[in-house]
């Protein structure tokens, strides 16, 4: 049987278990005199029995889903021995793949060296082991959980406190993934990246000043080393984000005052929403517009005063980055403007001070603290924008800071190295996986920082 | 007193000049939330003009005459013959008989290119749906090539685009206007084919499908699991270390980039899992990991938001904290949980970078039809377009763009029509 009907027929016995469980529980609770003289409630029994056959039964399942297929190719792999065995992890892919495709029917069979038919042989032996073994196990667990569910049911079996407890455990469970999940994007992240830093020196990689990836096919080739300095896109991801925070900072923070203080409740109530449009818009239609429109437009208004402005300019990219960030600036200023107490508000514009007045001298600077950490997020996240760059800005690493130029970013620079099938082990996908660790490490740094700030300026004002 | 005069003269004068700041910086105030409207509003101009002309499409009308010898072909149960046959011989024939004064190997090449180079498998499609029709005669109105289509909705909009034409095409587009043989349909094939590298041939079925079950996979999975773990977070955790390094954990996973999802989804699922690429499984775990964090989040909102006098009025009626989540909180808070995740949702229709990282950016011609077939997302097809340099890709583009946005419009007003329809104000 495959995962899915395994999957189904413990679910299924899990279902039966249930039904099992509570119809002991109401069997021994009807000469008691009714339900009222057992423990817990007889679903709690039905419960506890459901449990005891499903989820030993699928923790087996989940173990040998990971396992399963490893373990046999390394059985078959170790099974090769003659002419035909792998060196290097490259030729052991090859010869992996060739014993599955054969042993799958997809290669025909004649001609093959012998040895590579005995070993697809064994691989479909063992699969069909493997699948059986499987069956039979995940049976005879879910029936004897069944079994042993059923018999501890009992009059005075604390079934309401065993399932709770089981519950408890599962809804940790759910919680913890959020800490595998960033368990898993260091590991991931540092693994490879330490394995890159060993054919480029961290040092070259930070303060390199020359970007270019590619590594040669043939050793006599021109460029052959490849070089991986990423300063030039450091610089280019500044210069993108200084961009898109030049749009984004005066004019999110200058609506977000405006809504907060000047306009009225109806104007507020349309003006809101349809800000927040902009951020419900998916990144790639930012970047068809980057790429589509605004590029275009700025390269010929350039030309119209006798600049140049090239196609895939920083000023595209970052202007439309910015145009996105807006309403995340908008929505944070406004939610530290609105939590400023009123009562300074009152106390200044008693004084005699304008309107203007009080914002710009009372309420910016008690809500400071919010406002920077909501700009720091906001930085955090042009940062790590990656669709509107990867089509609007370039590919070549220019170290330059002008924005008319056309500049590449870390971001860009991942997509390109990723995207496609890769060889897992040159340095170029590698150094992929150490700007994602730089990209990483910057942002998380931006947002502790942030969150700290928040934290702290809520604590004033509680 | 002399002197409080000086300062009330000070004060004066200073008033018409802070009134002015005043004014200016209402206006700017305005201008900021203008500036933020025209956004909004010139990008939706700029997609709705650009693509609004792809859910139409130029045919021709031609006599086809299914002529077995023409096509090469006797029996239509062959599948022998049927893969040998030559289709495009049937429009051929047929725009031959339409210009009869074409006869040169350049002007023909320049008359075949009028019409699709798909054009004829549609017609062997129409035949083995109508078998009779072999030998027989009939009016079809045939697929053009994406450049014909391109100029004939310029042309028809008085800007004629006839960069990629020969003046020769020009000339029988305008004849063909004349007998009325030429004309704008619904572009049926938008909605139901896969991608292709013709343009006129190209549709958004397969990426919506790619998206169907990559969203299926990941609503499947983040959230039961953001649900559970919002109600351990808010009704059970005990205030301890470990429950604060899941929090700052959540927290700090909402803001991390997605690209960076992309590369633990290819690090940890494809290069250590051995999960093949491309496919909606992979998609969906990798948007799972994504969009738990908004989900987790909003679901503790709406938890938080049931007061404590429902809790409490169930625990001292006997309830076991359990049956007082289970059976009083959270049918309470269903509707902010289930706001949560459709704008979780969202979201993840609306991502790309990640599915870059994994594969799903792959040319793929067939329709998925389940969680592993290789697949790509409409956002992602949205980028691969974006990149073609074929002009009526642009329209494609600029269409499935609204395609995709007129899904996320509904998704998110689902979203506000659900808080306002459910949600109780305590």
């Amino acid at each position: 049987m495959d995962v899915t009907n395994i999957l189904i027929l413990v679910f299924g016995l899990g279902v039966f278990a249930f039904y099992l469980g509570r119809a002991r529980s109401l069997a021994i609770a009807k000469p008691l005199g009714g339900i009222r003289y057992l423990h817990s409630l007889p679903s709690y029994y039905g419960f506890h029995s459901a449990l005891w056959c499903a989820l030993p039964a699928l923790l087996l399942l989940a173990l040998w889903v990971v396992f399963d297929d490893p373990l046999i190719n390394s059985i078959v792999a170790d099974s090769v021995t003659g002419s035909q065995a792998a060196g290097d992890t490259a030729s052991y892919n090859l010869l992996m793949n060739k014993i599955s495709n054969v042993s799958a029917g997809i290669l025909p069979r004649d001609g093959r060296d012998p040895e590579i038919l005995a070993a697809a042989d064994l691989m479909t032996r063992l699969q069909t082991l493997s699948r059986w073994a499987l069956t039979a196990l995940i049976l005879t667990l879910s029936i004897t959980g069944l079994a042993w569910g059923w018999s501890r049911t009992s009059q005075v079996f604390r079934a309401r406190q065993v399932v709770e407890n089981v519950v408890e455990k599962l809804l940790l469970g759910c919680a913890c993934v959020a800490i595998l999940t960033t368990l898993g994007i260091v590991l991931s992240v540092l693994f490879e990246s330490i394995q890159f830093f060993r054919s480029v020196p961290i040092f070259d990689f930070v303060f390199g000043l020359e970007w270019s990836p590619q590594t040669a096919i043939r050793e006599d080739q021109v460029g052959s080393s490849g070089s991986f300095g990423a300063v030039p896109l450091f610089v280019g991801t500044l210069l993108v984000s200084a961009v898109a925070m030049f749009v984004a900072v005066p004019v999110g923070l200058m609506s977000a005052i405006y809504l907060a203080e000047y306009a009225s409740k109806a104007t507020r109530s349309y003006a809101k929403p349809a800000l927040e449009i902009l951020a419900g818009i998916p990144t790639v239609v930012y970047g068809f517009f980057a790429a589509l429109t605004v590029a275009p437009f700025l390269r010929d208004l350039g030309e119209s005063f006798g600049l140049s402005v090239s196609s895939e300019s920083a000023l595209a990219a970052g202007g439309v980055m910015g145009v996105m960030i807006i309403p995340f600036i908008s929505s944070l200023a406004d939610d530290v403007i609105t939590a400023v107490p009123q009562s300074m508000r009152d106390g200044s514009l008693a004084m005699g001070a304008t309107k203007s007045e009080t914002v710009r001298k009372v309420i910016i600077p008690a809500a400071l603290p919010g406002i920077v950490s909501g700009i720091m997020l906001a930085i955090s996240r042009a940062i790590g924008e990656t669709m509107i760059v990867v089509m609007a800005a370039g590919m070549a690493a220019n170290l330059t800071a002008n924005p008319m130029e056309s500049v590449t970013t870390v971001t860009v620079q991942i997509v390109t190295l990723l995207t496609g099938d890769q060889e897992f082990d040159s340095p170029k996908t590698l150094a992929a996986f150490a700007l994602g660790l730089m990209l990483f490490t910057v942002t998380l740094l931006l947002n502790i920082f942030a969150l700290q700030i928040v934290k702290k300026y809520r604590e004033q004002y509680e | 007193m002399n002197n409080s005069m000086t300062n009330l003269e000070k004060i004066r004068k200073s008033l018409s000049r802070r009134n002015r700041a005043e004014g200016l910086f209402r206006w700017a105030g305005r201008v900021a939330i203008f500036l933020g409207l025209m956004a909004v509003v010139v990008l939706f101009v700029d997609i709705i003009g650009k693509g609004h002309g792809a859910f139409r499409i130029a045919y021709i009308e031609l006599d086809i005459d299914y002529d077995p010898e023409k096509i090469g072909i006797e029996n239509l149960s062959d599948p022998q013959q049927l893969a040998g046959a030559d289709w495009q011989a049937l429009p051929k024939a047929a725009l031959n008989k339409q210009f009869p004064g074409v006869t040169s190997r350049g002007d023909k090449r320049s008359l075949y290119g009028l019409i699709s180079n798909g054009a004829g498998y549609d017609l062997k499609d129409r035949l083995m749906a109508n078998p009779l029709l072999l030998g027989d005669q009939e009016r079809v109105w045939i697929l053009t090539d994406d450049d014909i289509d391109t100029y004939y909705k310029s042309w028809l909009a008085g800007e004629p685009y006839a960069a990629r034409l020969t003046d020769k095409q020009v000339e029988w587009i305008a004849e063909l206007h004349e007998q009325g043989k030429i004309r704008l349909q619904f572009n049926a094939n938008f909605f139901t084919r896969g991608d292709s590298r013709e343009p006129e041939q190209a549709g958004i079925r397969g990426a919506l499908m790619g998206s169907l079950f990559t969203l299926a996979l990941t609503l499947i999975l983040s959230f039961p699991v953001g649900v559970a773990a919002a109600i351990y977070l808010e009704e059970f955790a005990p205030k301890n270390g470990w429950t604060d390094f899941i929090e700052v954990n959540i927290n700090n996973l909402a803001a991390v980039p997605s690209i960076i999802f992309g590369l633990l989804g290819l690090a940890i699922f494809i290069n250590f899992f051995h999960v093949p690429r491309s496919v909606p499984i992979v998609g969906g775990l990798v948007l799972t990991l994504m969009t738990l964090p908004t989900i987790i989040i909003s679901s503790r909102a709406a938890i938080k938001s049931v007061p404590p006098s429902i809790r409490e009025a169930a625990l001292g009626m006997g309830a076991s904290k359990y049956q007082m989540v289970l059976h009083h909180v959270l049918p309470l808070a269903m509707p902010g949980m289930l706001t949560g995740a459709i704008i979780g949702m969202a979201q993840a229709l609306g991502e790309s970078a990640p599915l870059l990282m994994i594969g799903m950016v792959a040319f793929i011609v067939d329709i998925p039809g389940g969680f592993s077939d290789p697949a790509t997302v409409l956002p992602v097809q949205i980028f691969l377009w974006a990149d073609s340099p074929e002009r009526a890709f642009i329209e494609k583009t600029s269409a499935a763009i609204m395609v995709l946005l007129s899904f996320l419009i509904v998704m998110n007003a689902s979203a506000v029509w659900l808080r306002k329809r459910l949600e109780r104000r305590w």
